[in-house]
């Protein structure tokens, strides 16, 4: 399959079953709701390294929020419902209860409980006010610039991680533009995040490594420096290789944005330096979900 | 009038209805001597009675639907955990006590100790939403644990008083000595009352981010806004002679 002079590769990405959580935060203005949003995320690229995987998944206006302000949704997503809850406290507590004007809610309705202002509340000293508002409770926690509100629940539900592809472009430069429009399309599909710095992975890895302690590293079949030396997937033209790792709450959603992303790579096309799409797997044993490059383009 | 509850009616038929025994003070007779009952089973009933000696009417009572449409007398809704219970009119002493879940509406005006704790009980109301179009007595809230009243008109004396928590919010005027030996718990008043206490401190104007969720929810259930959310509210914390982890919001 070829579209655009861009060879779209036999080949299928592996993702994994995982827990996910959406949380909405809100705060006197889009900035600040954003701050907010992009700490309780920042180091929240990988499990292997993070605990949990997470990202803004859209910015959300006034009519959105229950509070009646800007604010932002995000997705966390961990590999066991126990680590999200642990790492949702931690962030929660450490990102969004310091964040000046913010308040926290929760952005899904089924699902698992997880709790949220549950042990949050504790910041409080004994101060802290409870509110229940149909069957839902809330938490005011007294801060310095007035209250902190965050819901007592959220809830988490099965989702998917590690949905990707892979841009292989004859330059560096070529290889981020074209990766750089994807993400911008991709941003703008709900359910979804990409999770990595700018949505980009420039570091795809293997399993297992030469060194015992490493449970990762370099996938050196795509390493352009490394032609010649190993076994390598890359043409002689290829300058670089980037990556971008999709996941969301929903399989079908994961689908539809790998194919949003690589229809906007594919726009640019050959004449642009795109060479070739192709996706990371374990060969099939290690996911659940595999995403065939060629049935997402069909 | 506590056996006439959605859930034990449902599946009567009106002349198995009609022999529901009923007290009418020191005597007892069926229910059919006081009342027409017409109608097939269902989870909704109407009373019609403007007599407000007709006392715990749903009391009790868990789903449902019911209309009076007249008065109703004392304890009406005591002890209710869900459904609908509406009055056209007005209605005694205690309405809403001990109500768990649920939702009250009464058009008219509300007696004394609305949603209060009857006479050695610890708790008042315990849950659920009383929405009073027109006033309420005195003591309204009275050792009230949780839910959300809403009196559209004024309030007497002693609002809130022995309050553990919930909200209870005050559109008309409040009376004299609010909130006294309140707990913890927020009663809203859109203007000063009569008195407050002297054991309540002033803690100055804040804008509080819940009152939007309270006003939405208080939307959902066709009752008027507390007040705007953004909106600049001063509080009063106390009672200080009693834990004095309430407030008292009042429009600024």
């Amino acid at each position: 399959m070829i579209i655009n002079g861009v060879e779209i590769e036999d080949t299928f990405a592996e993702a994994f079953g995982m827990s996910a959580t959406r949380l909405i935060i809100t705060a006197i203005n889009e900035r600040w709701a954003r701050i907010a949003g992009e700490t309780m995320t920042g180091f929240a690229t990988s499990v292997i390294g993070c605990g949990v995987e997470g990202g803004i998944e859209s910015i959300l206006n006034e009519a959105d929020t229950p509070d009646g302000r800007p604010g932002v949704s995000v997705l966390l997503f961990g590999m066991s419902g126990s680590v999200l809850g642990k790492q949702l406290e931690a962030r929660a507590g450490q990102c969004v209860l310091t964040c000046p004007t913010t308040a926290l809610f929760s952005g899904m309705t089924d699902g698992e409980p997880l709790p949220l202002g549950k042990n949050l509340r504790y910041f409080g000293d004994g101060y802290q006010i409870s509110k229940q508002l149909g069957d839902q409770r809330y938490w005011r926690i007294p801060v310095m610039d007035g209250e902190f509100l965050c819901q007592e629940h959220t809830t988490r539900k099965p989702a998917v991680g590690g949905g990707n592809f892979l841009v292989l472009a004859a330059t560096q430069a070529q290889a981020l533009t074209a990766c750089e429009q994807a993400i911008a399309a991709i941003a703008r599909l709900p359910g979804v995040i990409t999770p990595f710095p700018g949505g980009i992975v420039r570091s795809g890895s293997k399993v297992g490594s030469k060194y015992k302690a490493l449970m990762a590293s370099t996938n050196e079949a795509y390493c352009p420096t490394l032609r010649g030396l190993v076994r390598t997937q890359l043409s002689q033209d290829t300058g670089a290789v980037l990556e971008i790792v999709i996941n969301g709450i929903a399989e079908e959603e994961v689908g539809w944005a790998m194919r949003t992303g690589i229809q906007a790579v594919c726009e640019l096309g050959s004449a642009q330096g795109i060479q070739r799409i192709s996706a990371g797997n374990y060969g099939g044993k290690l996911g659940r979900y595999h995403f065939h490059l060629r049935k997402l383009l069909a | 009038m506590s056996p006439f509850v959605p859930q034990r009616l449902a599946s009567m038929r009106p002349r198995q209805i009609a022999a529901i025994t009923l007290h009418q003070g020191n005597r007892t007779l069926p229910a059919g001597e006081l009342f027409d009952v017409t109608g097939s089973p269902g989870g909704r009933i109407v009373i019609q009675s403007d007599s407000e000696l007709l006392d715990n009417i749903g009391m009790g009572m868990a789903d449902g639907e019911l209309m009076v449409e007249g008065q109703a007398g004392g304890y009406l809704g005591r002890g209710m955990s869900g459904g609908f219970l509406q009055v056209a009119g007005a209605t005694g002493i205690f309405a809403g006590s001990a109500m768990s879940g649920g939702r009250i509406l009464i058009e008219g005006n509300a007696g004394d100790l609305l949603g209060g704790a009857a006479a050695g009980e610890r708790q008042g109301m315990r849950g659920g939403f009383l929405h009073v179009r027109g006033s309420a007595g005195d003591r309204a809230g009275d050792r009230q644990r949780r839910g959300i009243i809403v009196v559209e008109g004024n309030a007497g004396d002693y609002a809130a008083s022995r309050m553990v928590a919930g909200t209870l919010i005050i559109l008309g005027q409040a009376g004299h000595q609010c909130g006294l030996d309140m707990r913890r718990g927020s009663l809203i008043l859109n203007s000063k009352p009569k008195s407050l206490p002297a054991t309540f401190n002033v803690s100055g104007g804040h804008q509080l981010t819940f009152l939007t969720l309270l006003n939405q929810y208080l939307e959902s259930h066709s009752a008027p806004w507390a007040f705007p959310g953004n909106s600049r509210i001063r509080r009063w914390v106390g009672d200080l002679a009693c834990d004095g982890r309430g407030e008292i919001l009042i429009q600024a």
